[in-house]
């Protein structure tokens, strides 16, 4: 968590543990701290406070989102366009709320604007959803056009901007956009849902007075002032560390494809998020290739089939065509240092040796 | 020739089939059976990355030809 998060939620849990919904001196006081986090938030996302819905997480914001844009538009349809890399939570919420429709991407991720574009001109599209950027390697979309074809087909256009606000420019255009505060050093559970006006929302389950019936539920105070903190903290260092990560970056990938054989490295190079660099490695096994970077000191995540409790191995590589095994997921943090990325370099290509070594490769 | 790594799980077919194609000549196929569902992603890829061919893949059965 970013220090200035922990700080603001320490004081928070004493001056905002009341129901903003009530009215007593606690309540409104509650009411107010919640209010000044929605504007501090909202400024971030370049929205109005009364365009923003604060839910219980990144993946509760899609869900609901989802669901309420596709039910506004059942006269229309119930068709949900989505590209073949969205985050789970989104391929999950797609299916609940009526009739996906998957739109392949090519070998670097990126979704088939062609195919896009052909799909959202469909009669019974109720909305189209594509990521800011791929969670898992990085690679942007293309949502200036994707947002230009949404408009042209009278069709909204819902953008799960988790893996990009705070490290990376999320372009206009969209109806919706969702976020997740922990992905900028804020706590967990809580999620962000704008919604630009003129979208129309029908929630799709019993509703409260809460967030326009979006977020049912006495809200968690102190942690929304955290993500706003968070937040603030986070863009006001946005120029400098995210300069720093995308060099980084490339320095990491350069090196990793330079010092190791058979590793294939995916994602865009360029038209890329910041801070995350993927690559797969032929005829290593995901689960050894973590715990061997884990006792390194390193915490990475895997999209190999052996680290999911599915079995499967990532949708996202699979989609893109590219070795599912031996994948490993590298993000930078703001704490994140050169001398630890340089530590990374050096010691991987040994420790994939060693592993290739002891099935005979 | 035929593998049959069906059972076993990823990377562990395509390891088997890379240190099977030394034993076969330039332009000879080797059957792979693999229901790994990370098989349909890897051997094609593996196939792309060693400049081998993939003849065909279908349900769990993928046929390789040596090109090198």
């Amino acid at each position: 968590m970013h220090p200035k998060a922990r700080d603001v939620l320490l004081s928070a849990l004493d001056s905002g543990w009341a129901d903003p919904a009530r009215l007593h001196h606690e309540g409104r006081t509650a009411r107010l701290l919640l209010d000044n986090a929605r504007a501090v938030l909202a400024e971030g996302l370049g929205v109005r406070a009364d365009e923003l819905f604060l839910t219980t997480s990144g993946t509760a914001a899609i869900h609901t989102g989802l669901l309420a844009v596709t039910a506004a538009r059942r006269r229309v349809g119930d068709v949900v366009v989505h590209s073949a890399v969205e985050h789970s939570a989104v391929l999950h919420a797609a299916a609940a709320a009526g009739t996906p429709t998957e739109v392949p991407v090519d070998a670097r991720g990126r979704v088939d604007l062609d195919a896009f574009a052909h799909q959202v001109q469909q009669p019974g599209v109720a909305v189209a959803a594509l990521q800011s950027a791929n969670h898992e390697v990085a690679t942007r979309q293309p949502i200036v056009e994707a947002a230009e074809f949404c408009a042209k087909a009278g069709v909204p256009l819902f953008v799960d901007g988790a893996a990009s606000i705070a490290h990376d420019v999320v372009p206009a255009g969209w109806s919706a956009l969702t976020a997740s505060a922990h992905k900028w050093g804020g706590p967990a559970g809580v999620g962000l849902l704008a919604v630009r006006k003129g979208t129309r929302l029908a929630p799709a389950w019993p509703v409260d007075e809460r967030e326009d019936g979006l977020s049912p539920g006495h809200p968690n105070v102190p942690a929304a002032l955290a993500a706003a903190a968070a937040l603030q903290a986070r863009l006001s260092e946005a120029d400098e560390l995210n300069k720093q990560h995308r060099t980084w970056i490339d320095e990491l990938r350069h090196r990793v494809a330079a010092d190791i054989p058979d590793v294939e490295v995916v994602g865009d190079p360029d038209d890329r998020l910041p801070h995350v660099l993927t690559f797969s490695c032929l005829y290593v096994d995901g689960e050894a290739l973590v715990t061997a970077l884990d006792a390194a000191g390193f915490s990475i995540s895997s999209g190999s089939a052996c680290t999911a409790s599915t079995l499967r191995p990532s949708h996202v590589l699979a989609a893109m065509g590219v070795l599912t095994h031996g994948n490993v997921r590298v993000s930078l943090g703001r704490t994140s240092t050169h001398d630890e990325v340089d530590r990374f370099a050096t010691v991987l290509p040994g420790i994939v040796q060693r592993i290739r070594a002891e099935v005979g490769m | 020739m035929t593998l049959d790594c069906r059972g076993m799980l990823c990377p562990l077919p395509v390891i088997k089939l890379a240190q099977a194609i030394p034993d076969l000549a330039i332009g000879d196929t080797i059957t792979v059976l693999a229901d790994d569902p990370a098989a349909a992603t890897d051997i094609p890829a593996w196939c792309r990355m060693r400049s081998q061919e993939l003849v065909s893949a279908i349900d769990d059965r993928y046929v390789v030809r040596r090109l090198t």
